[in-house]
């Protein structure tokens, strides 16, 4: 399931990852769900606030801001540079 | 009463329905472009008033082309079906006709962003099974392409089996022929049933099966995702007593373990990247001055840097742009009330005229322009997209003290005023988050704390340098401070005990800087500039002429004559009905050091804070000396009858410490009233606040003089 245990929370600045696996039993996370971020789609990391949380993702075209301890429920698999 | 008032339908409602063709709901994501498409499209057509028992805001346009009618309500923005917030609650509601009084809509406008259909596809498609004549606004189109996205909106059309028309709102294109498909909207063929997820909607149809009444098919399976709650009971109801019983084993069979809201949006935006696949081209991005701004901004110190030069830039404004009008404001009044004076002679009539009445008025205006200058930059901040950036930047350092990200703003704009700070915590999606904010926002100091600051520090803290910085700013500064730490432990003890709940969700979409729309920003401004005016401002007016009755009233004709005119004015209030009050409220201020002189001032100045001033300049404007002599000058000289001085150095530390916290604004209770839409915070906000001025007050006293 997991895919060499990278998750939103680990990504660099600047790169991509496709969502592989998700733990959905926080509500919270449920609703990032709603907002797109389900498995299979490809995500940015765009930015982050001072001291790395929240972190911005960009996913198709829009911005989504999460705190870390919430996208560590979500596994990637990064894909490599240089699309 | 009579049989007919048993049926209660508001008569707004009658007169709308006969008049209109068809009530279409205008849905889409927040930030697509929606209600600059309906302000564009309504005009100046529209009504703003309130769904019944909540503070969401309801706003209904007229639309009229070839002789019709349509009636378009605005929702508020909404990601999905499956509501979230309190108004993507009323959004829902509305759309499945669940709002008391109100029918369902005989048709939706599904609001697209060209930019975002991503998102935007998620929504319409549950939008689509709703089975209602449906027309899709692709908005943004001329935003879409200079970011390089094409889309191809006859594919889309066939896709969704609703007819999809690109517009520009803030130009107008494409607007005619969307206009023309509304006021038609009843001719459009429902879409056909789209089986994105065939389980569901097997599922869905089987329960509806042997019910006799017809269900709508998208509620019923929000009923299996949502499971039975509340809000959908109307239609739980209405099924059979066998499909009822057949509920949870459905959802089970259907869901299993996972979380149906999940497994929902799971499937759901499957479908909406096919869609993509076939609709949306990208050709690379175009690098526009938005893009060069998002980049730099993304970087996390300059980001932080750009946020406090935004705050800096708005503090600037409200303060220095505004002054010269309140300046002016002020002389107004004031010219014209010493006019009304020598025109009438000083009777009860005249000072009713111009101590009340225009004082009254004036009080109100000179927040005015504060106040416009503070909602104009919310609003630029809101519609160019800063606003949510702000709350993503500030989020850490505002869950340190239990809140989230997005009440920086309605914190920092009680700096100004609590007013807008409060009505600004409507962007707070978690209701204990936001209570906790409107609870916080008045320790901000506002500028009416300022002139009593001022007042109190000019006369009482020696201008002495601390090293390369003054003692009296030093003062000011300190006071600045105490508010905030005051507020922010507030928000900090009611998150750990009345308010204690789940930390806050923070899903915040950070969308892309554009160019505010000018149509928009002027409705927005106009309609909370009326809001404060009917809310506040009636509030602050009918205050200010009850405070001039009290002061007044009765009056003694028995003076010696030989006095001078000071003197009889400080005699009058003696006597008034405010100067007795402060003489029998004086044992309580008493352990704080305070006489009924200032008693009396105090109590005037718990309807609006700034009528201290004036009250103590009255009841100490004695003798003759009293016209060449400041305020400052007579305060310091002022003494008991036993000689002993009463603003001593601990009595003037406590009653700044009672002004820093004491919530004396009817204007603020009145809206955190409308803003929770309840008397039970306005009347625990005050009550809380003021206990806490009267004993940091008594402290500062006792420890100060012991």
């Amino acid at each position: 399931m997991a895919i060499n245990g990278s998750t939103l929370a680990s990504l660099k600045r600047g790169q991509k990852a496709v969502i592989r696996a998700i733990n959905a039993a926080d509500p919270q996370v449920q609703r990032l769900m709603v907002l797109g971020l389900v498995e299979g789609t490809e995500v940015e990391h765009a930015s982050s606030a001072i001291g790395g949380d929240p972190m911005e993702f960009r996913l198709f075209g829009c911005g989504i801001s999460l705190r870390q301890e919430h996208a560590r429920h979500f596994k990637v698999a990064p894909v490599a540079a240089g699309d | 009463m009579t049989k007919t008032s048993e049926t209660r339908i508001p008569v707004n409602e009658i007169t709308v329905a006969k008049r209109t063709d068809a009530s279409i709901a205008v849905v889409g994501n927040p930030n697509s472009g929606k209600s600059t498409l309906f302000n564009r499209l309504t005009g100046l057509k529209q009504r703003i008033g309130n769904y019944p028992g909540v503070t969401v805001e309801r706003h209904i346009g007229l639309l009229k082309s070839q002789d019709k009618t349509v009636e378009l309500i605005d929702l508020p923005g909404t990601h999905s079906l499956s509501a979230h917030s309190l108004e993507e609650h009323i959004s829902v509601d509305v759309i499945f006709g669940r709002i008391e009084g109100t029918n369902a809509p005989d048709g939706v406008l599904a609001v697209l962003d060209a930019t975002n259909l991503y998102q935007g596809l998620f929504l319409v498609q549950q939008l689509v099974e709703l089975e209602l004549p449906t027309v899709v606004a692709l908005t943004m189109t001329d935003a879409a392409e200079t970011s390089g996205i094409q889309v191809d909106t006859a594919e889309l059309s066939a896709l969704l089996g609703v007819p999809v028309y690109p517009v520009v709102a803030t130009t107008g294109a494409g607007l005619d022929m969307l206009r023309r498909a509304l006021v038609g909207i009843k001719d459009i063929t429902p879409p056909r049933r789209v089986r994105i997820w065939p389980e569901l909607t097997a599922a869905a149809e089987r329960l509806a099966e042997d019910s006799r009444e017809s269900l709508c098919f998208a509620e019923l399976e929000r009923v299996l995702i949502d499971g039975p709650t509340k809000s959908n009971e109307g239609i739980v109801g209405k099924l059979s007593d066998s499909a009822r019983a057949e509920i949870g084993a459905v959802r089970n069979d259907l869901f299993g373990d996972e979380p149906p809201i999940a497994k929902d949006a799971q499937i759901r935006y499957s479908w909406v990247r096919e869609v993509l696949d076939k609709v949306q081209k990208s050709a690379p991005a175009y690098v526009t001055w938005r893009t060069t701004v998002t980049g730099f901004l993304n970087r996390p110190v300059p980001g932080t840097i750009g946020l406090f030069l935004v705050m800096a830039i708005v503090f600037q404004a409200v303060f220095a742009w505004a002054t010269p009008i309140m300046d002016t404001i002020d002389a107004f009044s004031s010219t014209l009330s010493a006019a009304v004076f020598a025109r009438l002679g000083d009777t009860a009539f005249s000072s009713l005229i111009a101590d009340g009445i225009i004082a009254g008025v004036g009080s109100v205006v000179i927040f005015l322009p504060q106040i416009i200058i503070l909602f104009l930059f919310i609003i630029l901040l809101e519609d160019s997209g800063y606003l949510a950036r702000a709350a993503y930047l500030m989020d850490r350092a505002m869950r340190s003290v239990g809140l989230s990200g997005q009440s920086i703003i309605p914190m920092i704009s009680s700096f100004a005023c609590a007013v807008p700070g409060i009505m600004a915590t409507r962007v707070i999606p978690n209701r204990r988050d936001r209570i906790a904010t409107i609870m916080a926002a008045p320790f901000m100091t506002c500028s009416a704390r300022l002139p009593v600051y001022a007042l109190l520090i000019a006369a009482f803290v020696p201008a002495t340098s601390v090293g390369f910085l003054n003692l009296q700013g030093l003062v000011l500064l300190g006071l600045y401070l105490f508010g905030i730490v005051m507020g922010v432990l507030t928000a900090l003890l009611m998150r750990k005990t009345t308010l204690r709940g789940p930390k806050p969700p923070f899903a915040l979409m950070l969308p892309e800087f554009r160019t505010p729309n000018l149509q928009t920003v002027a409705f927005q401004l106009l309609g909370r500039a009326k809001v404060f005016l009917k809310r506040a401002g009636t509030v602050i007016f009918a205050v200010a002429v009850l405070v001039w009755a009290l002061a007044y009233f009765p009056r003694a004709d028995d003076l010696p004559v030989d006095l001078d005119a000071n003197t009889v004015a400080a005699m009058q209030m003696e006597q008034s009905w405010l100067g007795r009050a402060g003489k029998v409220v004086e044992p309580v201020f008493e352990p704080l050091g305070w006489d009924w002189r200032v008693s009396s001032a105090v109590i005037a100045g718990f309807p609006a804070r700034e009528v201290v001033i004036a009250v103590l300049g009255t009841v100490y404007a004695v003798g003759d000396e009293a016209d060449e002599g400041t305020l400052s000058g007579r305060l310091k000289s002022a003494t008991r009858p036993d000689g002993s001085q009463v603003f001593t150095l601990p009595m003037v530390i406590g009653l700044l410490i009672f002004y820093a916290c004491c919530l004396q604004c009817a204007a603020t209770l009145a809206i955190i009233r409308r803003e929770t839409n309840s008397w039970r915070w306005p009347i625990f906000a005050w009550v809380y606040m003021t206990a806490i001025g009267y004993v940091g007050a008594l402290v500062a006293f006792q420890v100060g003089t012991a």
